[in-house]
């Protein structure tokens, strides 16, 4: 999982990143605060979410609990200093940082790496 | 090893055991019980014919005891200290105990003896009566006492038409005097029961089949019935003491000392066969002390009975009735509303300073609050106390007894509370007892535990210590407009999905513009955010309002259509609306453009706001109805449209009294009078169905709607979180808001009004508004990557001739 800071204007133009495995999936500013939108890559459901504090999560959209993919729908916020995402259907809180579920920590959802390239917002899907 | 033999296995029986058990008794303990099953709570025997069963009310045994069931003892050997019992078992003893209890007194009538006589007592009486009540309509209850009227309770819920017949001139003359036994009266005969007092009976009438057919009066009139309860009183089960020898008391009872022993000092009695200083006891609470004095001599101690108070409440079909220390003294204020049914009365010093003892029915809250002040100086004049209930914040003696049943004092509970970091009044009855038997101390606990400083978390979730009500109070007082600003200035963290949907309601209920602009989209929890009902395949549901349930067919052709057009599952709800069911995300705009150009606008089915208000036909057309229903349902619903609250609001409005919209199942409902309308508020179906109370009657359409107004703007700034109207209600009592709305008792009528008056003039159609703005239409999407793209997870299959969804298998899911 990449964390980059919310400064698009800012990102400092060094050498072109690496692109190999990366996929553009939307602007930086399609991405509301503390929401999430869902985004789809090579048949994949990934939830983005981007946080009050600027910083972007990817997990998987499908809710482990419900079946439906709804993840991405969630309401978006903490638990003590973990950013969460409860799920829309029965309120399962989930890591945005590990995917797994904090009221059962038996399950979890994947992760993926994400990261702000210039204004575009770039996950990466095995 | 010293042999304890028990008679009898009552609660008495059992708490003596369970006193040395826990005491460390080291000998052998053998109880010979006459009932067929183990000890069970006789306090809540009624309860068996509510549904409980008797494995519910049974005590359990304690380890290494001896129970013996079935086994009546007909013999005491003293000499030979041995005990015989009916199938000639012969029970050594060291120590024996009797607590044989008492039986119920049946008046030497003609015809007592006749099948569909019975008495109160056991749980075998109860499948008796109950049995007997499947095919009879009528039952008569002998005797107006406190057993009478449970056994008066348990014939009604039986489906029986219930009489009360007293010899003594009111109901309950042991605990009430005659002003409060006709309030208590009142209670009882307006739930549909016949109340007989200064009645005695001749005889108990037969029917062909020798079955009771009546009772007869001694003025020759017939009560019809077919089940007569005999509950005239109890008579110590003293037989075995007296064909042994042993002293007993004049009118009954086996005589005892101070230490429960008897004339035989290897025999004690306790319980409700035993007699201390002339005395007989049938109340639970001295009923324990006594085994727990027997127990403690028995284990060589020196406790001592005391003659017990006496205090009783309960809560009899419903009423509750109470009385505390002594039922006369110099002076007595009495505090009466026969409006309500309550009854309280103060006997006190001829200084009108020192409580002597109180009498309530309908309304026990002096119980409660002044009972511990028996004997003691009153904090404030008698009727001022009664008046107000007593102040919240008195401050009691800690000898004081909170609880009569287990006989524990206010001190008590303190050190309890103090020395193990008790919170709840589960903790205090673990380690006091206190509250374990009748429970009628319970809210006396509660209190005990508030002013010990314990604090009831009223936190909303991790990131709020404070109640929905109280935030409420913040945004409105301090005008805050954003999440961010409250959680910065009031909470910690960023929020989650408990705390933010409250705000973002709390903001939407003072008015703060769309619920989707700004910040506010990220509090909204998803069908708020979609303004759609999210499905278990992840598709919405789409409700448009029709106000009453009226609606044109050309309006009903546009919503047939659209649900052809794009495949939705259509059915017709409880609230006279349709819903439509399987939409995409993305489909959402374009149905809504449809349904609002053909004139809809969004149901709000989705929010935890106004849903509908149904409505019957009304006077326009049906020939019953007295006023135009239909007509006040549209425009209450016009009204209350898009109102955020703390929970669901359901209306209705019944043209007449016959109540076909169901009126009283709803948060609000009115049905029509000839004078105007009656307002029914705190009902609602669900899982906990509770049936609407009368708010106000015979209201002007005017007067109505101000009612209204106020009611739920009260409501949306007290409730809690996901609080419907009736458990609100409860909690405020329905006086109190009464108070507030009718009244104005807090003087915040005229705020309440505004407000409404802002929601009524700020509303517009949610759908309208996304439909008009880009911006908000960017977001209905099921891929922001991909906007045309439908969900491929979403599939369906073909039901009656509509579409049901296909689930992705959880174990596909989660493997």
């Amino acid at each position: 999982m990449t964390i980059l800071r919310e400064n698009p204007a800012a990102a400092p133009e060094t050498a072109a990143p690496e692109t190999a495995g990366w996929t553009a999936v939307c602007a930086y500013t399609d991405l509301l605060p503390e929401q999430g939108a869902c985004v789809l890559v090579d048949g994949r459901q990934i939830a983005v979410f981007r946080t009050f504090d600027g910083e972007l999560y990817a997990t998987g959209n499908l809710d482990p609990f419900s079946g439906a993919c709804v993840l991405s729908r969630g309401i978006v916020g903490t638990r003590g200093a973990e950013p969460t995402v409860a799920s829309p259907m029965h309120k399962q809180v989930f890591s945005l940082v590990t995917g797994r579920c904090l009221d059962d920590p038996a399950t979890a959802v994947p992760t993926y790496p994400v990261r702000l390239s210039g204004g575009a917002v770039e996950v990466r899907v095995p | 090893m010293t042999r304890l033999v028990v008679v009898g296995h009552g609660p008495t029986a059992h708490r003596l055991v369970e006193t040395l058990t826990d005491r460390g008794f080291g000998g052998r303990i053998t109880i010979l019980g006459e009932e067929p099953r183990p000890a069970y709570d006789r306090v809540a025997l009624t309860s068996y014919l509510a549904g409980k069963s008797a494995e519910d009310l049974t005590y359990p045994v304690p380890d290494g005891v001896v129970l013996r069931l079935g086994a009546a003892v007909t013999a005491i050997d003293r000499d030979g200290r041995t005990v015989t019992t009916a199938d000639g078992h012969a029970e050594p003893y060291d120590v024996l105990v009797l607590a044989t209890g008492s039986s119920p007194f049946v008046p030497p009538v003609p015809g007592r003896d006749l099948d569909g006589c019975f008495v109160y007592r056991t749980i075998d009486d109860l499948d008796a009566i109950r049995e007997a009540s499947a095919g009879a309509t009528a039952g008569v209850v002998i005797g107006g006492g406190l057993l009478g009227l449970e056994a008066a309770d348990a014939l009604r819920g039986l489906g029986l038409s219930t009489h009360v017949v007293e010899m003594g001139g009111w109901l309950m003359p042991r605990q009430v005097d005659e002003g409060g036994g006709a309030v208590l009266r009142g209670h009882i005969e307006s739930l549909g029961l016949a109340v007989h007092t200064g009645a005695g009976v001749k005889e108990i009438a037969a029917d062909d089949a020798g079955r009771v057919a009546g009772l007869v009066t001694p003025g020759g009139e017939t009560i019809e019935a077919q089940v007569v309860v005999f509950s005239a009183g109890v008579r110590p089960r003293d037989e075995l003491a007296r064909t042994s020898g042993l002293a007993v008391g004049e009118r009954g009872g086996i005589a005892v000392d101070d230490g429960m022993r008897t004339s035989d000092p290897a025999i004690y009695a306790i319980g409700e066969c035993a007699l201390h200083q002339g005395m007989v006891y049938g109340l639970v609470g001295p009923c324990f002390t006594m085994a727990e004095v027997a127990a403690d001599r028995i284990l060589g101690g020196a406790a001592a009975f005391t003659p017990a108070d006496m205090s009783t409440k309960l809560k009899l079909l419903g009423v509750e009735v109470a009385q505390f220390g002594a039922m006369d003294g110099a002076l007595d204020v009495t505090f009466m509303d026969p409006v309500t049914g309550v009854y309280q009365k103060l006997f006190v010093s001829d200084d009108a300073r020192t409580l002597l003892g109180g009498i309530c029915v309908g309304d026990a809250t002096p119980y409660n609050t002044l009972k511990p002040f028996v004997g003691r100086e009153l904090p404030g004049s008698p009727s001022e106390l009664l008046f107000t209930g007593g102040p919240a914040n008195m401050e009691l003696p800690a000898e004081a007894v909170v609880c009569s049943c287990n006989n524990v004092t206010h001190g008590q509970i303190c050190s309890a509370i103090a020395d193990k970091g008790l919170t709840d009044v589960a903790g205090i009855k673990d380690c006091t007892r206190a509250g374990t038997t009748c429970g009628s101390c319970i809210p006396m606990l509660k209190q005990i535990l508030v002013k010990s400083g314990v604090e009831v978390s009223k936190a909303l979730c991790e990131h709020f210590t404070h109640s929905r009500a109280e935030l409420f109070d913040i945004v409105r007082v301090r005008g805050i407009t954003t999440f961010s600003q409250l959680i910065a200035e009031h909470g910690t963290g960023r929020g989650c999905d408990i705390c933010k949907p409250v705000v973002a309601s709390i903001l939407a209920s003072l008015g703060n513009g769309h619920i989707l602009d700004g910040e506010q989209a990220a509090l909204q929890d998803t069908n708020d955010r979609y303004l759609a009902n999210i499905q278990r395949n992840g598709t919405y549901s789409v409700v448009p309002r029709i106000p009453g349930g009226e609606i044109t067919p050309d309006k009903l052709i546009v919503i047939g259509e659209v649900a052809r057009d794009f495949g939705l599952y259509t059915k017709i709800t409880g609230g006279q609306r349709i819903d439509l069911f399987g939409a995409r995300v993305e489909q959402l705009p374009l149905i809504w453009k449809r349904l609002v150009d053909a004139g809809f606008e969004s149901g709000h089915a989705y929010g935890k706001s106004l849903r509908t208000v149904k409505s019957c036909v009304g006077s326009t057309w049906c020939r019953y109805g007295v006023q135009d229903s239909v007509g006040l349902a549209i425009a209450l619903e016009l009204r209350y449209r898009g109102l955020r609250s703390p929970h669901k609001l359901k209306s209705a409005v019944s043209g007449c009294a016959r109540e076909c919209a169901e009126a009283r199942g709803k948060d609000f409902g009115i049905i029509a009078t000839e004078q105007g309308w009656n307002l029914y508020v705190g009902g609602n179906g669900g899982f906990t169905p509770r049936h609407a109370d009368l708010f106000a009657s015979d209201l002007s359409t005017d007067g109505l709607i101000r009612v209204i107004d106020r009611f739920l703007m009260f409501y949306i700034r007290t409730a809690d979180r996901l609080q419907r109207t009736s458990v609100w209600l409860e909690n405020q009592g329905l006086d109190y808001v009464k108070e507030v709305v009718l009244e104005d008792s807090l003087g915040i009528c005229a705020e309440l009004d505004a407000q409404m008056e802002r929601h009524v003039a700020g509303y517009a159609d949610e759908w309208r508004a996304v439909l008009e703005d880009p911006e908000r239409m960017r977001r209905f999407v099921s891929f922001v990557n991909a906007p045309g793209t439908p969900d491929p997870s979403i599939a369906f299959a073909p039901e009656r001739d509509q579409v049901k969804p296909v689930l992705i298998p959880l174990e596909a899911v989660r493997s």
